[in-house]
């Protein structure tokens, strides 16, 4: 390090100063962990509860905490609009979306990495920083006149454009820090390029393939704007299922918070299991500066 | 394996050798083209729309009109410059805010601690979490009457806010939700760039007397400049193209006064409201050009950017 610090006639104090504060910081620091995690936390644990509460309970102030929980919110959810084939639908668009772009993405993503090429990922990436709705005017335009608006098809494509780019993005720094060797060793022993990569290479990124695909899975699960303007009354989305609960007359608050919480938790879940893919996937990249 | 056991190379081997020659473009390619395509074919339509005057049904016919629609577009003083003075407003409010915050966090959960991981699975959740039911149960929580945060600001003695219901108060109500769901993201990536950071180089300035404050301005940001510099691109990226959060709080428009409209919102209000696509990709082509232009000044210092 070539930074200089102003106070290095100062360097005799630094050991006497630290048993002092080596009693207040942890006690300090330990609060303060609490409160951000209460702050983050607290908001979720809220609708939680609501979605337990009767229309009657959510309006009154003295049951914010204690009140006698109700599974009718749930039931009407279920029993309202077919909210099970609306679960489907999500499913059915992300698996698809996740499995055609990591199809697409992980060889995209090794050969991009494996021959520097700089530009071409630059091509797959832009898509990440154009504008989704830019998309979609265009597509609807077309899509609408050819009458395949409302079908899974244009659903799952709408979603690719936004995996691809996560998925090559993520594989691409994941790839990078592969070791050459692996695959000139695999070539030694006889095998050809692509059956190095088929056979060797492809196995160990497991992990890499793992991360890309449950994040791609979050994203086409979460995305709203696309399914908003092309999917049909059969093949809606939970998130435009949920939103669409707003449009009816008055506010049910309590089935709106019970269908938040189907629509949430099969991502808290993933989220719990498999937080370690998800903070490498979102910090990819980043590390290497 | 596959070399020859028999003779001759069969057409089946040259293939094979072929496909092995190749195998560069033959993995890159079908992602470059089905992107290529889905960016080349949108941006091209778009182009050819804000050219004509498209409107109505999506079949009707449509003549070329010139430049007129971004004339219109950029003297729209009503909506389209308030749309563009809310999206940087929104963008920049909740950046600085999430850098400061993301920062301090990923500071405070460097360090090792018991429940280490509980408390980083914790504030995963928000930005996981499906943005239209984040949206959701933050109106339940902004709601005046019934709403947990007029509530927690009673405990206080604060008198009762308006939050998402009056003109003034909802664009910073948005910047507050949105600072909720994505600092944590800004957190983690700090965080995941501070653990490489070896820990010899703080303690040789801690020997060397260096306050924390000092370690952290001339050791550590310095260190961590990549990351921050990462973090403030992806965020910026989708900051500026928010939707789901200002669409299902405020509705078509952003409102009745159109007080929570960014460029998102209008661009999508033109088009699926009142169907006028020439008009509607005018002002996508210029909040296209407007997002490449800011992206190009985040990156043109960083050498091969890569995003």
């Amino acid at each position: 390090m070539t930074t200089t610090l102003p106070t290095r006639s100062r360097a005799p104090l630094a050991p006497r100063k630290k048993p002092a504060r080596t009693k207040v910081y942890p006690v300090v620091r330990g609060i303060l962990i609490v409160l951000v995690i209460l702050v983050f936390v607290l908001p979720l644990a809220w609708m939680v509860m609501a979605s337990f509460k009767t229309n009657v309970d959510i309006n009154d102030t003295s049951k914010s905490f204690i009140f006698d929980p109700v599974l009718s919110n749930y039931t009407n959810v279920f029993g309202n609009a077919n909210y099970g084939q609306f679960v489907f639908n999500s499913f059915w668009v992300a698996l698809w979306a996740t499995g055609l772009s990591l199809l697409l993405g992980v060889p995209a993503a090794f050969a991009m990495s494996r021959f520097n090429m700089q530009k071409s990922a630059l091509t797959v990436l832009l898509a990440r920083i154009i504008p989704g709705i830019s998309l979609l005017v265009p597509w609807y335009y077309v899509f609408a006149n050819l009458g395949l608006v409302g079908g899974y098809g244009v659903l799952i494509l709408s979603h690719m454009f936004v995996l691809i780019p996560i998925s090559v993005y993520i594989m691409m720094s994941f790839f990078d820090s592969m070791p050459l060797e692996l695959e000139e060793a695999a070539l030694v022993d006889g095998l050809t390029p692509i059956g190095a990569f088929l056979r060797i290479l492809l196995p160990l990124s497991v992990p890499g393939i793992a991360t890309a695909g449950i994040l791609s899975f979050i994203f086409s699960w979460n995305n709203f704007m696309f399914a908003l303007v092309l999917s049909g009354a059969n093949t809606k989305t939970l998130p435009v299922a949920v939103f669409d609960f707003v449009s009816y007359a008055s506010i049910d608050w309590g089935a709106i918070m019970a269908a938040t919480v189907v629509m949430t938790l099969p991502i808290v879940v993933i989220a719990v299991i498999g937080q370690k893919y998800i903070v490498s996937g979102l910090t990819a990249g980043a590390t290497k500066g | 394996m596959a070399t020859t056991v028999q003779g001759a190379p069969g057409t089946r081997e040259r293939f094979s050798q072929w496909l092995n020659a190749h195998r560069k473009w033959l993995f890159a390619a079908p992602a470059m083209i089905f992107t290529a395509l889905l960016i080349a074919f949108p941006i091209g339509w778009t182009l050819y729309l804000s050219l004509t005057d498209a409107k109505g049904s999506v079949r009707s016919p449509k003549g070329f009109v010139g430049i007129e629609n971004y004339l219109s577009i950029l003297s729209d003083l009503n909506r389209f410059w308030p749309a563009v003075l809310r999206t940087g407003a929104f963008t920049a409010g909740a950046l600085a805010l999430e850098l400061a915050l993301g920062m301090m966090i990923a500071l405070l959960l460097w360090r090792p601690f018991r429940g280490q991981r509980w408390a980083r699975t914790a504030i995963l959740l928000p930005f996981v979490a499906t943005p239209v039911a984040v949206a959701m149960m933050w109106r339940l929580i902004f709601e005046p009457n019934i709403g947990f945060a007029n509530r927690f600001l009673s405990w206080f003695g604060i008198p009762a806010q308006p939050w998402l219901s009056d003109p003034t108060t909802t664009l910073p109500t948005l910047v507050l939700v949105d600072v909720w769901e994505f600092t944590p993201m800004v957190a983690l990536i700090l965080l995941a760039g501070l653990t490489t950071i070896s820990e010899d180089v703080e303690e040789a300035a801690r020997i060397d007397g260096a306050n924390a404050w000092q370690r952290f301005w001339s050791i550590t940001l310095p260190l961590l400049k990549p990351v921050v510099l990462v973090a403030v691109l992806l965020r910026a990226i989708d900051a500026l193209k928010t939707f789901d959060l200002l669409y299902v709080t405020k509705g078509q428009g952003g409102g009745s006064f159109h007080e929570a409209e960014t460029l998102n919102i209008f661009v999508y209000d033109r088009t699926f409201k009142y169907n006028d696509y020439g008009l509607a990709s005018a002002a996508l082509i210029i909040f296209f050009l407007l997002i490449l232009v800011i992206m190009w000044f985040l990156t043109f210092r960083r050498r091969g950017a890569k995003l």
